[in-house]
């Protein structure tokens, strides 16, 4: 009495082959990735090591490490972040706490979504105008992590926004009751609650500001500088722009070179982003409600 | 006041890129010679000309290949992603895809000049490997996760109870999916290809590094050609503040950030359609 029909056979050998069809194209959208990080380390790493990291480049850049390169990203990363982090999560605390839906509100989303859909080479047009010239802060840190941190700012927000809207409602709800104010509700009850989330977030951000070239490229970093910055005035390599300097500008650098340095680079974002996800996934884990 | 930051940089950016390109804007600037002419020769000593038709083109060309690569891989995977996998699988696969798009652009960029290039040569046994297909390929793998993603999203946001609605009339999953979820999810699904565009168009450095950086109205796409964003990318270093080549390349930037606007807008207006419905 309930044997699949001949149509029932037919539909669900439909759906297997549909299935096999979108796994087989969601293996091979990943496969690359696999291929290219062995590949990455395969040839970059043998070259890594600690002289590696912790020596300037020599001989026009055909020898030596990566040391001034480091820090600099180093820098960038850490100044781009002091100007962010604040603005984006007050962004964030606006977005989520107080704003009411009306068209303002819709206008600030959509600037958000534009801020990270334009160009990154239009951003750094952006930071050459504005603060190379305008601000007059010339090539330097200070430029550079500027451009960095508004080109970044809506990952900041837009993570911060996420884990402060997953605080229950009734949380809030309950502070009212005992009489706090709406500042003292995010302080006490909102902001606890959600701080993991917003440091994920701020993980994520150090990662995509490691990785950017284009938006540094003439507002503060410099193709071959063999000197630590000493202030946020000063120009400074970039992990990031030295790749692309010794893989495309520079004759005679050892094949296994460039390789190495996108190693480290692609290291430090994918573990940056591993620790995110991983702190993301143990939270989930943990959270009471 | 941190909630119009945003506001306040997106007119910011506008403000200066303009401020810089204007002057060009208003004086050399031609705008039938700018849309039709291929010759993109600034530097020219006698009779600098500044077509960016070719320029348009590459930036065109690659973008196109690259949705053609991304587009029916990364709806696919949303789709195995969303609604066939589950559990563990589906956990592992998202963070997968996160990590495909945590991959820095001038990553990207040298691996398009290290190991497609040489690939590429030998497999078609053509001169040069930085051409269209590189740029797009690897492009294509860029914008993939993105879209992958906000499709994902698309899908979620379909409620459950129409799924369980067609299940309980014994559509088998795939008919669920087919007739149920991807209707209910067009728009969404349209705003993901939409900013995956957006996304290539604005791509800089791997563009740069694997499309062969010469000027050139793409034939075919094994030809070498020079994108929008690579140009200003290259350009703008050896400038002299002031100048009309350098005010020019704002002008490209204007353009850009123009173009990527409405690209934008246009997801954000398609997104709403459904939400009003």
């Amino acid at each position: 009495m309930f044997e699949a029909s001949e149509l029932n056979i037919r539909n669900h050998r439909v759906e297997r082959l549909w299935g096999l069809l979108f796994l087989l194209m969601t293996v091979l959208l990943i496969l690359p990735v696999v291929v290219i990080l062995g590949v990455l380390v395969y040839k970059g790493g043998p070259i890594i090591s600690v002289d590696f990291l912790f020596t300037e480049p020599k001989d026009g850049m055909t020898a030596g490490g990566i040391f001034p390169a480091l820090v600099g990203t180093i820098w960038l990363v850490a100044v781009a972040l002091l100007a962010s982090v604040p603005v984006g999560i007050a962004a964030a605390l606006y977005l989520s706490e107080y704003a009411p839906d009306n068209w303002l509100t819709r206008i600030i989303n959509l600037a958000i979504i534009n801020l990270a859909g334009v160009p990154s080479i239009v951003h750094a047009l952006f930071g050459v105008g504005a603060f190379v010239l305008f601000f007059k802060f010339g090539t330097s840190i200070l430029a550079a992590s500027l451009t960095l941190a508004i080109m970044t700012l809506p990952v900041v927000i837009v993570a911060t926004r996420e884990s402060l809207q997953a605080v229950p409602q009734a949380f809030r709800e309950a502070c009212w009751n005992m009489g706090a104010s709406r500042w003292q509700t995010i302080r006490k009850v909102v902001l606890p609650n959600s701080i993991s989330g917003i440091l994920t977030g701020v993980i994520l951000e150090v990662s995509r500001t490691a990785g950017e070239t284009a938006p540094i490229m003439f507002t503060g970093a410099a193709f071959f500088l063999p000197f630590l910055p000493q202030s946020v005035f000063d120009q400074t390599m970039a992990m990031s722009l030295h790749l692309f300097v010794i893989s495309t500008q520079v004759p005679g650098v050892p094949e296994a070179m460039p390789y190495g340095v996108a190693l480290v680079l692609i290291g430090m974002v994918l573990a940056m982003n591993a620790v995110s996800i991983g702190f993301r996934m143990y939270l989930r884990g943990k959270k009471k409600w | 006041m941190g909630g119009v930051s945003a506001i306040i940089f997106i007119i910011g950016i506008f403000i200066f890129i303009t401020k810089e390109g204007l002057p060009f804007l208003l004086g050399r600037f031609d705008i039938v010679e700018f849309f039709t002419s291929p010759r993109w020769r600034p530097t020219s000593e006698h009779n600098p000309t500044y077509g960016a038709l070719a320029l348009i083109a590459g930036t065109a060309s690659v973008t196109g290949l690259a949705m053609l690569v991304a587009v029916p891989f990364s709806l696919g995977a949303a789709i195995y992603i969303g609604e066939f996998a589950t559990g563990r699988t589906r956990e592992i696969l998202k963070v997968l895809v996160e990590l495909l798009a945590a991959i820095p652009s001038v990553v990207w960029g040298f691996i398009g000049l290290s190991i497609m290039n040489p690939l590429i040569i030998k497999l078609f046994n053509v001169p040069v490997g930085l051409n269209v297909l590189n740029a797009g390929f690897i492009l294509g793998l860029m914008a993939a996760p993105i879209m992958t993603t906000i499709a994902e999203d698309a899908l979620k946001a379909v409620p459950d109870t129409y799924r369980e609605a067609a299940e309980a009339l014994g559509a088998t999953r795939w008919q669920v999916i087919r007739r149920v979820v991807i209707p209910a999810s067009k728009n969404g699904l349209v705003a993901a290809v939409l900013l995956g565009v957006g996304r290539g168009f604005g791509e800089t450095m791997a563009v740069l590094m694997a499309s062969g950086h010469s000027i050139n109205l793409p034939t075919s796409i094994f030809d070498s050609v020079r994108a929008l964003t690579a140009t200003i990318a290259a350009e703008l270093g050896e400038t002299a503040v002031g100048s009309d080549h350098y005010r020019a390349l704002f002008t490209l930037g204007i353009f850009l950030f123009l173009i990527t606007f409405i690209i934008n807008l246009t997801a954000d207006l398609v997104v709403r359609g459904i939400r009003k419905k």
